[in-house]
């Protein structure tokens, strides 16, 4: 039954994300590592960022980012290092620059244009005094003298 | 014999639809009585036979009737009973038949319960919600049919994946469905309204109960969907911004802006082309969900039946509904003309704000959703759009729905004083601030996450009971008190709702901010701290359960003396479909969830052990259950009472 499970552990894999033996020993400096994990996609993953994913290349990337941080990069430069290497595909959060700007800025603009829409439509739809109508006016002083 | 059938159900609900699809409507045209009334004795046929049809897809599941390749495909003889029912929509094509199901179930409801409605409309109505019933049935029976047979039947079939032998899939999909479906209600009274060319306060009277009804179902979908995820996955998130979610979300948000601006057509006769246009838009992101998780454009972790020849199909469905009502909306919304009037500062202005807000969020969602579509098509650029960006762009969305939300609920209709709306508020402004300071200071060094949403949080909470209590009128306080019971239960399903969101976005805040996360190697007898609880691994042993084997760990968590609870997270391997799946064991509390998971053992022995401090990780689902509680108290107010029991006078068709 033992050799069994080892068997099927094996088969499976690893079951998750950070391994302790990843941890670094500096805790300010492991903190950093898992704030830019989070921001970094698991490339064979379907949307998951690598701090969350099984996937040994997840965990080949959490190293390569623990790696660099030992050696004294930046944030910044960690995440250059790995763009360069892996492409745009690897950042969760695209950068500001470029086509992209459509997509950061689609929110305040449909904001501005909403609120846009909204007070036209309300200044318009404002109450205005319509004068009677012959008909309504005849209407009115048949009611009236009733 | 019964998978025939099944399918032979299908095929005369087919053929029922599309006879309810357009004798009706021209009926309806042509003022002929007879022709409208088909639609009635149509509904109620449609929706017997799709159950008959479920029934029978049923029954080949818990029989294990290897004959029938979706059951081959997700089955298996032993799997326990409660996964065999569920599994029927645990797939493409049973989740398909039981959407269909719930669409004429909607379908048959508006008949049974639309006495009241104009005979032209209910016609209409109905002619509407079974042309979208004749596209999902050609859907089915040519690109996805649950009944098709094996040429040779296998001894036992390929199971489910692991992942969704839970009793989540038992709930999570129905509700989901339910809600998802129900907004077809909506856009089928839109649609309707528009041909008509006419929408009153009746319409909204209508309209807003089935609206409240599917979004209280997705609120509490979705709430189950993300509980599920947090106690599954094995690592306590519970919202990912992937995909399919956005894809529940998106119809979740439209829903709650139709709600609101329902309220304004109801009550003022105002906003009647943009509800119209919420009500066609909330169920079109629901089309837009159904094409994101089915299609296979986008990639998700939910991977669920990914054909690109169904994805096509649902675009043609997508494109015919969606753009033929927006089509028909440019037509006619014109004809529909306002009545209310109201100032720039009123209970009407402050909807609208908040139907902006929501609409706004909701394609900021919808376009993170498509962006890596659009830039691969475009640019040629193959990006991620993820969590950071969600995060960053949507949450100032709710912060300022949050912000304006206790003051837009007590301003008066048509014109108000924002000075004077504001003045009851300020014991509960003052509260939030401080009590938001007072965790600032608690927490030095933390993100402003936490203090931000305790502060929020506590805003809306207060407000919404400062909105009730405002309702009492004036007098003594245990008048006041005694009158609390009296209000309207819209009152009370507006407070409670509100109430609910304040909570869910103060829980979502706490979790972000204050998690404790420990990840360390453990001998078997060793222990360690975590936050205040000392940890034992007591043992670690290797069973097998119905249909898997597992490694299943005790650990006993201690607070000084006191034992807290003894915890038996697991390990599973699942031999039929190889996968192995985490078991996350959890101590429920009040104030924190204690989440512990087992890992692999390790060369120099001992396990890998992940546990988490999670605060306030119940309250996000206690949240989202009040938001749901709410709406069931605004479907229990009188007016809708009163309508349903006025339909017994108003015999003879308005028109």
């Amino acid at each position: 039954m033992k050799r069994l499970v080892v068997m099927l552990v094996l088969l499976a894999g690893p079951v998750f994300a950070v391994q302790p033996d990843e941890v670094l020993p500096d805790g300010a400096m492991e903190a950093r590592a898992r704030g830019l994990s989070v921001g970094l996609r698991c490339l064979v993953c379907r949307n998951e960022n690598i701090d969350d994913s099984d996937a040994p290349l997840a965990r080949d990337l959490r190293l390569l980012v623990r790696e660099r941080l030992v050696a004294g990069d930046s944030d910044a430069q960690v995440i250059d290092y790995i763009v360069a290497r892996y492409g745009e595909f690897v950042l969760l959060r695209p950068g500001l620059a470029g086509p992209n700007l459509i997509l950061w800025l689609a929110g305040p603009a449909m904001l501005l244009g909403g609120v846009g829409l909204a007070y036209a439509n309300m200044r318009r739809r404002r109450p205005e005094a319509v004068p009677l109508s012959a008909e309504d006016q005849v209407r009115l002083e048949q009611i009236l003298k009733s | 014999m019964i998978i025939e059938l099944g399918h032979f159900a299908l095929v005369l609900a087919l053929a029922v639809a599309l006879v309810q699809m357009v004798l009706p409507m021209w009926g309806a045209h042509r003022g002929n009585p007879g022709l409208m009334a088909v639609g009635d004795t149509a509904a109620g046929v449609q929706f017997l036979l799709l159950l008959t049809a479920f029934v029978a897809l049923t029954v080949a599941f818990v029989t294990s009737d290897f004959s029938v390749s979706l059951v081959v495909a997700n089955s298996h003889t032993a799997k326990p009973m409660i996964y065999k029912i569920s599994g029927v929509w645990g797939n493409h094509e049973g989740s398909l038949l039981l959407w269909t199901m719930v669409l004429a179930l909607f379908g048959a409801c508006a008949s049974w319960f639309g006495g009241n409605l104009p005979a032209t409309l209910r016609a209409r109505v109905l002619s509407v919600q079974a042309s979208i019933g004749v596209a999902f049935l050609l859907f089915m029976l040519l690109t996805s049919n649950p009944f098709l047979r094996m040429e040779m039947p296998p001894m036992n079939g390929g199971d489910l994946n692991p992942l969704l032998q839970d009793p989540g899939l038992a709930f999570h999909p129905p509700f989901l469905y339910l809600g998802y479906v129900g907004l077809s209600m909506a856009f089928s009274f839109a649609v309707a309204a528009l041909i008509e060319g006419k929408v009153d306060a009746a319409w909204a009277r209508w309209v807003r109960p089935w609206t409240l009804a599917a979004w209280v179902f997705l609120t509490i979908g979705i709430a189950m969907g993300s509980w599920w995820a947090y106690y599954e996955l094995g690592w306590g998130g519970f919202w990912f911004w992937d995909p399919v979610e956005n894809a529940s979300l998106m119809p979740w948000l439209f829903g709650a802006a139709l709600l609101h601006s329902a309220i304004v057509v109801e009550k003022r006769e105002s906003l009647k082309a943009w509800t119209v246009l919420l009500a066609i838009m909330a169920f079109g992101f629901s089309l837009i969900g159904m094409f994101i998780v089915r299609s296979g454009v986008i990639t998700s972790v939910h991977a669920f039946a990914n054909d690109p020849e169904r994805g096509v199909f649902i675009l043609l469905i997508l494109a015919v509904f969606l753009g033929g009502a927006l089509v028909l909306f440019a037509l006619r919304a014109g004809a529909l003309e306002a009545k209310g009037v109201f100032g720039l500062v009123s209970r009407e202005s402050a909807l609208v704000a908040n139907n902006v807000l929501l609409a706004v969020s909701s394609l900021v969602v919808f376009i993170g959703t498509i962006w890596p579509l659009i830039a691969e098509t475009l640019w040629g650029r193959v990006l991620s759009v993820g969590e950071p960006f969600f995060n960053a762009a949507f949450t100032p969305f709710f912060v300022a729905l949050a912000l304006i939300m206790p003051i837009g609920a007590m301003m008066p209709w048509k014109r108000a004083d924002v000075g004077r709306t504001f003045r009851p508020l300020r014991a509960a402004l003052i509260l939030s601030v401080a009590l938001g300071a007072l965790v600032f200071a608690m927490q030095t060094g933390r993100s402003a996450l936490g203090p931000v949403g305790v502060a929020l949080g506590v805003w809306v909470v207060v407000g919404s009971a400062t909105d009730l209590w405002m309702r009492t009128g004036r007098g003594a306080f245990a008048a006041r008190f005694g009158r609390l019971g009296r209000l309207p239960r819209a009152e009370w399903g507006k407070a409670v709702s509100h109430a609910g969101m304040g909570v869910t976005v103060f829980a979502v805040a706490a979790m972000m901010a204050w998690v404790t996360e420990d990840i360390r190697v453990v001998k078997v007898g060793g222990s360690y701290a975590l936050g205040p609880y000392q940890v034992t691994l007591v043992e670690v042993v290797d069973t097998v359960g119905p249909n898997y084997q597992t490694t299943m760990a005790t650990m006993e968590v201690r607070r000084g003396e006191r034992l807290v609870g003894t915890l038996f997270p697991e390990k599973r391997f699942y031999p039929v479909a190889q996968m192995p799946t985490t078991e996350a064991a959890i101590d429920f509390g009040v104030f924190r969830d204690l989440y512990l998971v087992i890992g692999d053992a390790q060369d120099g022995g001992g396990f890998a052990v992940r546990s988490y401090i999670k605060p306030f990780a119940n309250w996000l689902w206690g949240g989202c259950l009040l938001m749901a509680l709410g709406g069931f108290f605004s479907l229990s107010d009188r007016r809708y009472r009163i309508a349903a029991g006025a339909r017994k006078i108003v015999a003879v068709p308005a028109e």
